[in-house]
C-alpha cells in the first residue's frame, strides 16, 4: 500500500499499463516532455517511456480524437488526453461516429481500443471553459463507454481496466479531486470493473447516488447524519454509460427513498436517466418521489466566486437534501 | 458623523481566518469609499481590502501578520455622514488583485497555473466546513398536530400493506406531516394490530375492503358441487367485518327472561287509531321496549359502556342503536339521546330512521355513536335468539315476538297473557350475570308501568 492522491493513482495506473504493454501510447496537449500535462497526470511518463510513447499534440482536439482511432485500429492502445472536458467538443465526431461505431460497422473485425481521458468538474474558479460536466453530451452512445473514478483506489484500477478494454472508454477525471483525495492504494496489479456501480456506504434510511466531487460531499454528509440516527446508502455510479442498472435499482429498492446528486445541470443529466430507470424498475418499492439535487439549468459554471458557489452543489446542500428526504 | 467599523471580509469559500499583510492607511488618514485600506492574506492569496465608507481612519484594531477570524473588526472609521453604510462586508475575491484574463478559454500558462493553485487550495483546505449548529439547520419544524399527509400513501406503502394485510388506518405515521413511511408499515406487528384494533363506533358504515379475485386460491365452496360466486357488496362486507370483530373480540354471555306485556298490548289496541290520526305515525310495541330499556339504564349504567383496552368507558349519553332490516341488508341507525324522548317521540324517531334506512338515505351521523342496541327480532316471528353485540357496545337486547300464552294466576288458576321473551347478550368482560339479571328485572318492571295514555307523552 502506498499513500497517493487521486492524480498520482491515475499516473501510476497508466505507468503500470505502459510497462506491461508496449503498445500503450499516450498523447495530448502538453502531455509529453517534462511538463507531463497541465495538471501533471502524465508527469514522468515521457522520461520513462520515451517521446514516441508519450508525446505532445497541437491544439486540435479533433486530431487527438482521430489519431486515437487510427492508432487503435492498427493495434495500439491509445490514450488521448483532452486537456479539459470542455474542449472535447471539436472531437465529438471522432468519438461518436468513428471510435464508438468501429466494432459495429466492421462486424467486429476492427475495434478501437482507446481511452480518452479528460478532467471535468467545477469548484476551481475555472470559469466556463474549465469547469463543465460534459459527460451528458456523450452519454447514451452505444459503443462509447463512460466511466469516472471517485476515489484513488478506483482511479488506478479503473484507468488500468479502461486501457485493457478493446473498445473505446471515455475516462472522466474530476479535477477538484486530483489532489483533494489521498488514500492507500495497493501497489500490486488490480483492475476495477468498468461496468459496475459501487455501494460505498451501507444504510437503510435513504439512498444517495452520485459520482465525482458530489459523491464525496454525500459521504461526508452521511457521516454527519449518522450522528442524528439517519443511515444513508451511498452509491458511486462509477460506470456512467452503460449504467449498472442492477446495482442502482437494488440500492433504490433497499430504502425506497432516492436522492440523485450531480454537479451538472439538473435537466438532461446522467441522473435524469437513472431516475427513469428507477421509476421503471422499482416503483412499488419507492416511498418518496425520486429527488434530484443538481446545478441550476444555467448555461455554464460562472467565474465569479459568489456565483460559482451558488452554482455548485456543496456539502451543505447535499446534507440538507438528504435530511429532508429522510424526514419525508 | 458616525463611527463605523470595518471587519475582516469574507475572502472565499471556507476561508475562516486571514491576516493583514500591510496597512495601506494609517490613523488620521482620509479615505474614500472603495479605496484600498489594507492587504489581507489568506492561504496563499493576497487581497486588497477596500473601505466600505468614506471618512477619517480612527483606530486600527489589529496588528499586521496576526491571524484573525473572518468578521473580526479591524478598523474604525469616522464617516462624514453623507452616505449610507453599505450592508455588511463586501465580498472580495481572490482575483481582485490577480487579474487573469479568461476570455475565450485562453490557455495561458498563468491561467493553468491559477487553476492548479485552486486545486491545491481546495486540497489543503479539505472540503467545506459545515455549520451544523441547530440554529443553522433549515429543517422544517415538525408539527405534532399536522397530519395532512397521513393518507398520502407511497407505492411501497400500499404494496406492503396489501401483502401483509395491514389496515393503514391503524398505522401511526412517523414521516413528515404524519405520512406513513415504508418503514412504518414494515414495522407493523400484524398480530398486535389485530388485537388492538381501535373501536370504531358503527357497524354498518360501508368501508370497502379489497375483494379477493385470486382464482388460484381454492374457495371453501369448491367442494360443494356447482356454485355461483357472488362478490359481496361494500355494505355486506362491512357487516361481515364488524360481525367477525364483535364475535372474536367480545366474550358473549346470554340471558333470557320472559315478560308479561298484556297491559301494553291492551293500551296499544286502545290508542293506536287515535295515535295514528294525531301523530301521523303508527304506534308499535317497539318504542315501549326502547323506553323501558332507557329507564333501566338510568339505574344500571354499567349496561351503557364500552371495553377499551383494560378500561370500562361509561357513556353519559344513552344512544340506542336499533336494527332496521331491508331485503338485502341490516342497518343499525341510532336514536341519539334516547332518554330525551317520550314513547311518542321515540315512535316518530324510530319511524324516521326506518324510512331513511329503507330509502337508502342514512347518513353517517345517523349510524354513529350508539351505546346499546335494542333489536326488534320479534318482528320476524322469532321467539328466542342470541344476538351479536354491536362492537364496541356492551349489550344488545333482542325483543322477541309477543305471543298469547296460558300463564298461572296467583289464585291457582290460569289466564291468557301476552308474553314476550327478552334475550340479552352481554360483554362478559364488563358485565356479569347478576348485573344483567337485575337490569332485565328492571326492564320488566318498567314494561308493566305503561298503563294509560299518559305513558305515551
Amino acid at each position: 500500500m502506498t499513500m497517493m492522491t487521486y492524480l498520482e493513482a491515475i499516473n501510476k495506473g497508466i505507468e503500470e499499463e505502459m510497462t506491461r504493454d508496449e503498445k500503450v501510447v499516450i498523447f495530448g496537449e502538453d502531455v509529453g516532455g517534462v511538463k507531463g500535462g497541465v495538471f501533471g497526470v502524465t508527469k514522468g511518463l515521457a522520461e520513462k517511456f520515451g517521446d514516441d510513447r508519450c508525446f505532445n499534440t497541437p491544439l486540435t482536439e479533433g486530431q487527438i480524437g482521430g489519431l486515437a482511432v487510427g492508432l487503435g485500429v492498427v493495434g495500439y492502445r491509445a490514450i488521448g488526453e483532452f486537456q479539459f472536458a470542455d474542449y472535447i467538443l471539436p472531437a465529438v465526431n471522432q468519438l461518436i461516429s468513428e471510435a464508438s461505431r468501429m466494432r459495429y460497422r466492421t462486424k467486429g473485425d476492427w475495434t478501437a481500443p482507446i481511452v480518452y481521458r479528460t478532467p471535468y468538474g467545477g469548484g476551481v474558479r475555472g470559469g466556463l471553459y474549465h469547469s463543465q460536466s460534459t459527460e451528458k453530451i456523450l452519454f447514451g452512445q452505444p459503443g462509447l463507454r463512460i466511466v469516472t473514478p471517485s476515489s484513488p483506489y478506483d482511479a488506478k484500477g479503473l484507468i488500468k481496466a479502461a486501457i485493457r478494454s478493446d473498445d473505446p472508454v471515455l475516462f472522466y477525471e474530476h479535477k477538484r479531486l486530483y489532489r483533494l483525495l489521498k488514500a492507500d492504494v495497493p501497489e500490486e496489479d488490480y483492475v476495477v470493473p468498468l461496468d459496475k456501480a459501487n455501494v460505498v456506504r451501507q444504510g437503510d434510511d435513504i439512498t444517495v447516488i452520485g459520482y465525482g466531487m458530489v459523491l464525496n460531499h454525500a459521504l461526508k454528509a452521511a457521516e454527519q447524519l449518522s450522528k442524528e440516527g439517519i443511515e444513508a446508502e451511498v452509491v458511486d455510479v462509477r460506470s456512467l454509460y452503460p449504467l449498472d442498472k442492477e446495482t442502482l435499482v437494488e440500492a433504490a429498492k433497499k430504502t425506497g427513498k432516492v436522492l440523485l446528486v450531480t454537479e451538472d445541470n439538473k435537466e438532461g443529466s446522467i441522473m435524469s436517466e437513472i431516475a427513469a430507470i428507477i421509476a421503471e424498475e422499482a416503483l412499488f418499492y419507492l416511498d418518496s418521489p425520486i429527488k434530484r439535487l443538481a446545478g441550476p439549468d444555467s448555461p455554464s459554471m460562472p467565474y465569479a466566486i459568489s456565483l460559482e458557489r451558488e452554482f455548485l452543489v456543496d456539502e451543505e446542500k447535499v446534507l440538507n437534501a438528504m435530511r429532508e428526504l429522510a424526514e419525508f | 458623523m458616525a463611527i463605523e467599523t470595518i471587519s475582516m471580509p469574507h475572502l472565499g469559500e471556507s476561508v475562516t481566518e486571514a491576516s493583514i499583510a500591510v496597512w495601506l492607511v494609517k490613523e488620521g488618514d482620509y479615505v474614500n469609499k472603495y479605496d484600498p485600506i489594507a492587504e489581507a492574506v489568506s492561504d496563499k492569496v493576497t487581497t486588497e481590502i477596500p473601505s466600505n465608507f468614506s471618512g477619517t481612519v480612527k483606530d486600527i484594531l489589529i496588528d499586521v501578520d496576526t491571524d484573525v477570524d473572518i468578521g473580526t473588526p479591524m478598523m474604525t472609521i469616522e464617516t462624514d455622514g453623507t452616505e449610507e453604510a453599505t450592508v455588511g462586508n463586501q465580498e472580495v475575491t481572490e482575483e481582485a488583485s490577480n487579474q487573469v484574463n479568461t476570455n475565450e478559454g485562453e490557455r495561458t500558462e498563468e491561467f493553468m497555473q491559477h487553476i492548479n493553485e485552486e486545486i491545491d487550495k481546495e486540497a489543503e483546505k479539505g472540503t467545506v466546513e459545515l455549520d451544523t449548529s441547530p440554529g443553522n439547520t433549515p429543517t422544517t419544524e415538525r408539527s405534532l398536530t399536522d397530519d395532512s399527509q397521513k393518507a398520502r400513501y407511497s407505492p411501497a406503502v400500499v404494496r406492503i400493506a396489501q401483502e401483509r394485510g395491514i389496515d393503514l388506518n391503524q398505522v401511526k405515521g412517523t414521516g413528515k406531516h404524519g405520512r406513513i413511511t415504508r418503514k412504518d408499515v414494515q414495522n407493523v406487528d400484524i398480530s398486535a394490530q389485530k388485537a388492538e384494533a381501535t373501536p370504531s363506533p358503527v357497524q354498518t358504515e360501508p368501508t370497502p375492503e379489497p375483494i379477493s379475485k385470486d382464482a388460484s386460491k381454492p374457495s371453501p365452496a369448491s367442494t360443494m358441487g356447482e356454485t355461483e360466486v357472488v362478490a359481496a357488496d361494500g355494505i355486506r362486507r362491512a357487516i361481515a367485518k364488524k360481525m367477525v370483530q364483535s364475535t372474536t373480540e367480545i366474550p358473549h354471555a346470554w340471558l333470557t327472561v320472559e315478560a308479561d306485556v298484556s297491559t301494553i298490548v291492551k293500551l296499544r289496541n286502545e290508542l293506536k287509531d287515535g295515535f295514528k290520526a294525531k301523530e301521523g305515525v303508527s304506534l308499535s310495541y317497539f318504542p315501549f321496549f326502547v323506553k323501558a330499556v332507557v329507564q333501566a339504564i338510568k339505574k344500571h349504567p354499567i349496561m351503557n359502556t364500552s371495553w377499551d383496552n383494560g378500561n370500562i368507558v361509561y357513556h353519559k349519553d344513552i344512544n340506542v342503536s336499533i336494527a332496521v332490516a331491508t331485503d338485502d341488508h341490516l342497518f343499525v341507525p341510532v336514536i341519539h339521546g334516547a332518554d330525551n324522548y317520550s314513547i311518542s317521540g321515540l315512535s316518530k324517531e324510530i319511524n324516521h330512521l326506518a324510512q331513511l334506512a329503507r330509502s337508502g338515505k342514512l347518513e353517517s351521523k345517523h349510524i354513529k355513536g350508539g351505546t346499546i342496541t335494542v333489536n326488534n327480532t320479534g318482528s320476524f316471528g322469532s321467539i328466542q335468539s342470541m344476538g351479536i353485540i354491536n362492537h364496541p357496545q356492551a349489550a344488545i337486547l333482542q325483543v322477541e315476538s309477543i305471543n298469547k300464552r296460558f300463564v298461572p294466576t296467583e289464585d291457582g288458576g290460569f289466564k291468557v297473557a301476552d308474553m314476550v321473551n327478552l334475550c340479552l347478550s352481554i360483554d362478559h368482560r364488563i358485565i356479569d350475570g347478576l348485573q344483567a339479571g337485575r337490569f332485565l328485572k328492571e326492564v320488566k318492571e318498567n314494561l308493566a308501568r305503561f298503563v294509560d295514555e299518559s305513558a305515551l307523552y
